[in-house]
């Protein structure tokens, strides 16, 4: 009897972690939607080319040689033995589970596919990647970004992930005490520091920063998609924060998962309404980009502690994530670090306050423990991004020709636009 | 002849329509435009940066009509497309020397 039910826990767990993974997969079309929506018309068709690629390198990657680096006992390739959880046949692997199981007993560590996951897994490396693609839109080569994109998910992002959800010592110097459910420094600082090195190296867009020191604004040619996009997003996250509970068998964790949900959700609607708000009262009209990134502002802020703040703080939390969105944006517009969707901001400068104010909730935390984490997070990715993004310059150049970004990148990079009827090709009827 | 040409808001289109149709204007012809005023057009803000707005849309109209008509059609547009506000626009008279139909050959007054 306590082995059906055993049975039963590892299938839901597993179950479980296949949804949350097919949740947080479709944030890439969130992002995608949110970026092509964010840039002109004439860059769509090539930033959406970056978003499915990027997914694409981002799953092959992490399967050949990125999840055993940060999961791995010892560096395998290509996911070797994952198809039966390392065991030798179907039934040893039943027996292992019922082992295991027993040993973690019913409120115990969940026991699940090694399978699922590898799934869960894959999909924060391409959110993690996404953020990027946004940060250097309408300016950067697509094939120094694609090559970036190997790089960063079959490297850079395992190493730091190893030094903290697998909690492996940093290049065995030093061991952290950091807390991070579901990746606000991991994933999405992480991310974000990768794109402030890439942006750093690439420059503005041109024309935007005059030489009187004038920022000048970009209007994104799609509104109603980045829309779509920020809704995306929104509900994949219930998957990234939901599933990283890793768990859904038992009471106390299953009531932890719904408070995940319902935390989730508030901080997101705390940090649209702060952001819409502060940005009627700075700007003089109720600007919807910003209230889009003032949501996912608040989702980044929650996502380093979504069980345990009460409904309020969550909201509060997701508020002040959404507050600090709209200066950061300001900020770095001053400083001339060119964002086109404000990923930077979003995902770096939020995602550090959400580490930082895990302590506040958690008692498990300490500030000391998360800024050692943040800032090993930070330099990490930030200096090898910079070299590697240093070495394709050298290579390829990551920068389109001044011609080819006045023309569109869609024309230079794809040969194809994503709105073809205004080309006057024969048949279109111009 | 006289040719009447405006320039309105773009909003008042459908009000100088029907002005000009109960005073008996036959055809009118209409052109979606750009350009700037006394104003030199305005700022948005998008994302806390400036952007400058050199050009507001505008509705151009063109009425070729009988000598006796002008003034009439003058005063039915300054009547509709008036708002109060800056930008409400300008009306342009010149001289037509000639006005052909096509299908029929007809000319002049004929024409219109």
């Amino acid at each position: 009897m306590e082995n059906n039910i055993f049975e039963l826990q590892y299938a839901m767990d597993t179950f479980y972690f296949l949804v949350c993974g097919a949740l947080v997969m479709w944030m890439a079309a969130g992002f995608a939607m949110l970026e092509a929506g964010m840039v002109r018309s004439k860059n769509t068709a090539e930033i959406l080319t970056k978003n499915v690629a990027l997914f694409a390198i981002s799953c092959t990657m992490y399967m050949i040689v990125g999840y055993s680096i940060m999961y791995g006992d010892e560096l395998t390739l290509f996911l070797s033995g994952i198809g039966l959880d390392g065991a030798a046949s179907a039934d040893a692997l039943t027996a292992t589970v019922l082992k295991e199981s027993a040993e973690a007993g019913f409120d115990g560590d969940a026991v699940y596919s090694d399978a699922s996951d590898f799934f869960f897994q894959v999909v924060f490396v391409a959110t993690a990647m996404s953020i990027v693609s946004g940060a250097v839109a309408e300016r950067m080569k697509l094939w120094a970004f694609l090559l970036f994109a190997v790089v960063m998910t079959g490297f850079i992002y395992p190493m730091e992930g190893s030094w903290t959800w697998n909690s492996q010592s940093v290049f065995g110097l030093f061991e952290l005490n950091y807390s991070d459910y579901a990746g606000s420094g991991i994933v999405h600082m992480a991310g974000a520091a990768a794109a402030l090195a890439g942006v750093l190296l690439l420059g503005p867009r041109k024309g935007k920063y005059s030489s009187d020191g004038r920022v000048n604004a970009i209007p994104g040619a799609n509104l109603p998609l980045a829309t779509l996009g920020t809704f995306i997003l929104w509900m994949g996250w219930f998957g990234f924060n939901g599933g990283s509970t890793l768990k859904l068998g038992g009471i106390s964790v299953a009531n932890e998962v719904a408070n995940v949900f319902l935390n989730t959700n508030a901080a997101a609607a705390g940090g649209l309404i702060a952001a819409l708000v502060i940005a009627r009262i700075m700007f003089g009209k109720a600007d919807l980009t910003m209230a889009l990134n003032g949501a996912l502002a608040g989702l980044v802020a929650i996502t380093a502690e979504p069980a345990d703040p009460t409904p309020l703080q969550a909201t509060i939390i997701g508020a002040i994530g959404g507050a600090i969105v709209v200066f950061s944006i300001v900020t770095l517009d001053k400083l001339k670090i060119d964002d086109p969707v404000g990923a930077i901001s979003v995902h770096g400068v939020v995602g550090l306050f959400g580490v930082l104010v895990v302590p506040y909730t958690d008692a498990d935390a300490t500030i000391g423990g998360q800024i050692v984490g943040a800032a090993t997070i930070f330099f990490w990715v930030f200096i090898t991004s910079l070299i590697a993004w240093f070495v394709i310059k050298m290579i390829m150049g990551i920068r389109v020709s001044e011609e080819e970004e006045y023309e569109g990148v869609d024309i230079g990079e794809c040969g194809l636009e994503a709105y073809p009827e205004f080309t006057g090709a024969k048949g279109s009827g111009l | 002849m006289k040719m009447v040409m405006a320039i309105i808001k773009p909003f008042k289109l459908d009000d100088v329509r029907e002005g000009l149709s109960e005073i008996g204007v036959q055809g009118i012809t209409v052109t979606e435009v750009k350009g700037f005023g006394r104003q030199k057009g305005h700022t948005e803000l998008y994302r806390g940066a400036e952007y400058v707005v050199d050009f507001l849309p505008k509705v151009k109209i063109e009425a070729v009509v009988d000598d006796g008509l002008v003034d009439q059609v003058i005063e039915a547009i300054s009547k509709a497309a008036n708002t109060g506000k800056i930008g409400d626009g300008k009306i342009f008279v010149t001289t037509v020397e000639q006005a052909v139909r096509i299908r029929t050959g007809e000319t002049g007054a004929d024409a219109l």
